[in-house]
Formats: C-alpha cells, structure tokens, sequence
C-alpha cells in the first residue's frame, strides 16, 4: 500500500466510525424516554398504588405532576389527600423524575396521561372495543395489557392485548 | 458506656411505643368505635353485624356503595369500581392486614366514607361495619 491509500484508508475509516456513532447517538436519544430504567419510591408505591397502577412519573411532565399533587381534594371525581409530609415526599419524586423532552411538551391543561399525544400515537392499533372490555374497562388500567407494568416495564414484548 | 445502654433501652422503647400506637388488632378497633359511639349517642345499644351487612351493601345517596368495589364477599378479592385496580380483601377474617394499621384504616375510612357517602361515617357505622366484616367465615 502507498502513502495515498494508506491515507484513504484512515480518512475512511475515521469518517465512517463518527457516522455511526452520531447515528447511534441519535437513536439512543430519540429512545431515550422510552428505555429511562423505572424509579421507584415507596411512599409513592403505596399512596398512589393502591387505587390505580402508581404512574411512573416519566408519563407526565413536571408541572402536570405539580398540578395533581396540589388538587389531591379534587382527585379525578374523589378526594384523595394525603397528609403533608407524604405529599411533599411523594411530589419531590414525581417531579424530579417527570417526563422530558418531547413527551414533556403536552398540552400542559391535560392531567390525564391518557389524553396526551404520545400514548394516543403509541396505542392507535388498539380497537375502541378493547378499552370498553371487562378485564381493561378503562385506558388508566395500564396493567390490563401491560403484564409487567407494576414493575415500570411497558415494552411492546410483554403486552398482551385481551381477546 | 453506662450512657449508651441507656439511649439504646430509651430509643427501644419509644420505638416499641412508636408500633403499638399504630398497630392493632380489629377488635380494639371495635373498642375504639364502641367508645365513641357511647360518647356521641347516649341510646347507643352495641354493635350489630347484620346493619353492618345492609349499610355495606347499600348505596347512600350516591352511586357507589362499599361493595361496588369490595363486592357482596368482602372475603374475597375486589375490584375499584373505576380504575380496574385489583383490591385484596376486606374481611380481616380472609386478610389479616385489614385494620391492622390504624392511622392506614381510619385514612381509608375517611376516604371511602366519603366517596359513598358524601361525608364522614358516624362510630355506630363504623363499628357495625367492622362488625360485619369480623362475623364473616364464622
């Protein structure tokens, strides 16, 4: 090999090795959202949990999860308010790990997660009849389909859609 | 040394003090519902399991009664009227962690009193209730 192709060779290589990577980084952050590792806080588990799947704080952004925490009296048509303590404890979580990025820019006069952009797109291939079944009833019963939703795994893979 | 053995008991202790405020089994609930029933109603007569069963199945002004989440079995498993979510049962007969707790009872008392009622449950309800729920499997 002469200089010059040794050269080729190098630039190519070089060239090629940041295209990759940037395409790499760019998908790792377009999934970044979706592949966040779940959080989990005990007093969350148990105040928010025992009515409903406790919502991973990643599905809302911030100043949604401020607004819930601040409305608690007037809880989607129930009173569910909690003491201070577990209240400041539980929104400090919720907050600190709420949804970013793309997600976080939903219409911030929605609280349901259930009404945001990204769950409509994400759940579009499931038929109005599947929401309206006895086992799911309702889109907030996240564990109907997802089977490892209590763990904060909502992958495609360990969805199963109720027949 | 003498110092330390003396926060250690001190701190056991209030640590024990700390645990039996709060735990406690269903029939010192009842104890605690008998009282304020006695203070708040003169002509109280006790406790009755069968108002327990009717009060708990019935709906009160609202459309919710206990059972459109605990069903007509509060010793089997429920389920929330709204959200779907799984609820384990009510009976402290099938579940010994029910009124186990009393700050965790009388939260979901004032909860649930008031999603099917529309205000506070009086001591008598209470106390029949729970009358109820301990008659269960017997």
């Amino acid at each position: 090999m002469n200089n010059t192709t040794k050269r080729w060779v190098f630039d190519m290589t070089v060239w090629t090795s940041a295209v990759l990577v940037t395409l790499v980084l760019l998908m790792h952050e377009a999934a970044a959202e979706s592949r966040r590792p779940p959080v989990t806080n005990e007093k969350w588990q148990a105040e928010c949990g025992s009515c409903h799947l406790a919502y991973p704080p990643q599905l809302l952004p911030a100043s949604s999860w401020r607004r819930i925490m601040s409305e608690l009296d007037r809880h989607f048509g129930t009173n569910a308010s909690l003491d201070a303590a577990s209240a400041a404890g539980i929104g400090a979580f919720l907050e600190s790990n709420a949804a970013r990025g793309k997600r976080a820019a939903i219409d911030s006069g929605t609280l349901r997660i259930t009404d945001a952009p990204w769950f409509r797109r994400e759940h579009h291939e499931v038929a109005a009849p599947v929401w309206q079944g006895a086992s799911v009833r309702t889109p907030a019963n996240c564990g109907a389909c997802h089977t490892t939703a209590e763990r904060g795994d909502f992958s495609e893979r360990s969805a199963r859609i109720p027949r | 040394m003498t110092k330390s053995v003396l926060e250690f008991l001190l701190a056991g202790s209030l640590g024990l003090a700390g645990l039996s405020a709060s735990a406690v089994t269903p029939a010192e609930f009842q104890q605690n519902f008998d009282a304020a029933a006695r203070a708040s109603a003169p002509e109280f007569a006790g406790f009755s399991a069968q108002r327990g069963r009717q009060f708990f199945s019935s709906t009160h002004g609202n459309n919710w009664s206990c059972a459109s989440c605990h069903t007509q079995n509060p010793m089997g498993p429920g389920r929330h009227a709204k959200t779907g979510k799984d609820i384990a049962p009510l009976s402290p007969v099938a579940n010994p962690q029910r009124f186990a707790d009393a700050a965790k009872a009388d939260k979901w008392f004032s909860r649930n009193c008031n999603d099917v009622l529309g205000r506070p449950c009086t001591a008598q309800e209470k106390g029949d209730v729970l009358a109820y729920l301990m008659s269960l499997g017997k």
